[in-house]
């Protein structure tokens, strides 16, 4: 191992469901202020290596190390201890409720004592519109539902929060899935702005276009078994495509999707 | 329009204003009570120039008791809603405590006191069960507090009759410690206006139930529990036990409110309650409560049952038919779902 150990760092770890093999022998290692992408289609074990680095599961196979110091989280709470945070695709924000209210729940400021012990609402708002500003996204009214905003300003809310709450690893699942190409340049910069404060990033996608541009590392899974982990300088993104669906049968698909795109449509 | 502004003045300064103007009034449009503030105005000026006496300080002596007798359970209520749940029961509760109190100083001959911190136990007690029923069932608090509804009205029922062999408790005023209980919870003051003692119970448990909901790291939980249940346990907010809270708050004030019924008349009747767990439902949808839950305010609870006591007084005073209250309040709750809804939407489009 290195001098400096990593701030995450799996290795070779195994997971088995019954007999079904959900991930085997997957190393992969972040530093802070890097993003690791980790690239595959449905099925390829994805989420199976998030929730063990979530602290969900407990590997049946192989280690994982916090800042070189083999783990064994019981729950996500543990994991969260240790400054590792998911952001899930359904962001655990309320609609309904206002940004200031979302940021802090669940660990909302208090002042005042005994019966007058309350919460910091002035603190809250100041705090939430100073640390959305951070990530880059300029909230004039933090009193806003968080229902209005759009896909990236809210995933943004999310980020922030954990970022705020002290979260060294932040793990972003498919953040870009469903939404539309500008909503995800929004989501793409929110992971940018994370990583400028220090934070490692793990970045959970299917889309290679997606991964290239933010990437500091790239771990490819298929079928559970990682096909490949590389550095930006040692992959391009083309290679990325092509890694990501298989190689020869997209090299296949493109040839006939050509051929489709020649035959003139019937009048 | 537009032309005009840009040609009158520089072209910076009306963009500031009209800003300025669409952020103040996106805020008011935000307060889930400003519908139900219209509502009020209305139906005050309504019945103000109807009914003689009504905008008077005897007639506000009137309203402000028929509206404290929702108002006082609208608010607990309207918090449960926030919190994404319903209390059917909160209206035969009110009967239940009312009995058991009746019947502890009566027959059992009991002080007051002691009778009191036992009801409010027991108040206590069916909020505990009503929230663990519907949280480890999983089940619709909807239909799980209906069958305690029902369960409730049986024994109150039954169990009066068995024991006092009528439909009614009475003598309670010659309980030990009656006197000072009655001037606490049930009797008047300003005289010759003769307002209610309950009135006052209403507006400190609306102020503290706004407080609650606002200021509070609870009150925060109770959106948040009703808004998304999944996205505030994901973020480590204890939603089984926020709910059970709600509940057992509901049932408490509902136990509150039926001593104070009971210490005011003297006597208690075996179907006392039944039928209004909807009138607080209605003060807290009139008041801008959502029924799906997230959203609401005590304020606008209190609000919407100011008008519902308006409505039972201002009938009667304008010399109409009394039996039309429903009527009219089923009216008023069509009409403020409407108006609040179009506020709603107003105030999601309006996002500066």
């Amino acid at each position: 191992m290195s001098a400096t150990p990593h701030l995450l760092q799996v290795d070779d770890v195994s997971k088995y469901f019954g007999n079904v093999i959900a991930l085997k022998g997957v190393s992969a290692h972040l530093n802070a202020g890097e993003v690791l992408c980790i690239l595959g289609d449905n099925g390829a074990g994805k989420s199976t290596l998030i929730k063990i680095l979530s602290g969900v599961h407990v590997p049946d196979e192989g280690r994982l190390l916090v800042d070189g110091d083999e783990m064994r989280f019981a729950s996500p709470r543990e994991a969260r201890a240790r400054g590792i945070s998911t952001v899930y695709q359904d962001l655990a924000v309320v609609p309904l409720m206002s940004i200031w209210r979302n940021f802090f729940l669940g660990a909302e400021p208090e002042k005042g004592t005994g019966p007058l012990r309350r919460f910091d609402t002035g603190f809250a708002k100041r705090a939430a519109r100073e640390h959305m500003l951070k990530m880059g996204i300029d909230i004039r009214d933090p009193d806003q539902p968080v229902g209005t905003l759009s896909g990236g300003e809210r995933q943004a809310v999310a980020i922030a929060r954990a970022v705020y709450f002290g979260a060294r690893v932040l793990i972003l699942d498919e953040p870009t899935s469903a939404l539309g190409v500008k909503a995800a340049g929004v989501v793409l910069r929110n992971i940018l702005a994370a990583r400028d404060h220090g934070v490692g990033v793990i970045f959970i996608t299917h889309n290679p276009h997606h991964a290239y541009p933010v990437g500091d590392r790239f771990v490819i899974l298929n079928r559970g078994r990682m096909i490949g982990n590389y550095a930006k300088n040692e992959v391009d993104q083309d290679e990325l495509v092509r890694l990501m669906a298989g190689g020869q049968e997209l090299t296949e698909l493109q040839h006939e999707l050509a051929g489709a795109a020649h035959v003139p449509a019937p009048e | 329009m537009a032309q005009e502004a840009a040609s009158a003045t520089p072209p910076a300064a009306p963009a500031d204003e009209r800003l300025a103007r669409v952020g103040i009034l996106s805020h008011v449009f935000r307060r889930p009570e400003i519908g139900s503030l219209v509502g009020l105005a209305a139906v005050f000026g309504l019945f103000a120039s109807t009914a003689t006496g009504f905008a008077g300080l005897d007639g506000f002596a009137r309203w402000s008791d028929e509206a404290s007798n929702i108002g006082i359970m609208a608010v607990p209520v309207a918090l449960l809603m926030i919190g994404g749940e319903f209390d059917l029961s909160a209206g035969v509760m009110s009967g239940s405590a009312g009995l058991l109190f009746a019947y502890l100083v009566t027959h059992g001959a009991w002080n007051v006191w002691p009778a009191f911190v036992v009801v409010l136990l027991f108040g206590l007690t069916i909020g505990l069960l009503n929230g663990l029923l519907v949280t480890k069932t999983g089940l619709p608090s909807f239909i799980v507090t209906l069958g305690t509804f029902f369960s409730l009205e049986g024994i109150n029922l039954g169990l009066t009759q068995h024991v006092t062999g009528t439909v009614y408790i009475t003598g309670v005023d010659t309980a030990s410690g009656y006197g000072f209980a009655r001037r606490l919870f049930g009797s008047s003051f300003w005289s010759p206006h003769d307002f209610e003692t309950r009135v006052i119970w209403w507006i400190g448990i609306t102020i503290l139930g706004a407080w609650i909901l606002g200021r509070t790291r609870a009150g925060n939980w109770i959106f948040a529990v009703g808004g998304d249940k999944v996205a505030a346990r994901n973020v480590g907010v204890p939603v089984v036990r926020t709910k059970i809270a709600l509940f057992m708050t509901t049932s408490t004030v509902a136990a509150l409110l039926g001593m104070m019924i009971t210490l005011q008349l003297r006597s208690i009747q075996a179907g006392q309650g039944i039928g209004r767990e909807f009138e607080y439902i209605i003060a807290a949808v009139v008041g801008g409560c959502l029924l799906t839950g997230g959203y609401g305010s005590a304020i606008g609870a209190a609000i919407g049952a100011t008008i519902m006591g308006m409505a039972t007084i201002g009938i009667p005073f304008s010399g109409w038919n009394s039996n039309y209250r429903a009527l009219f309040l089923g009216i008023i709750l069509l009409l403020a779902v409407l108006l609040n809804s179009f506020i709603r939407n107003q105030a999601a489009k309006a996002k500066l």
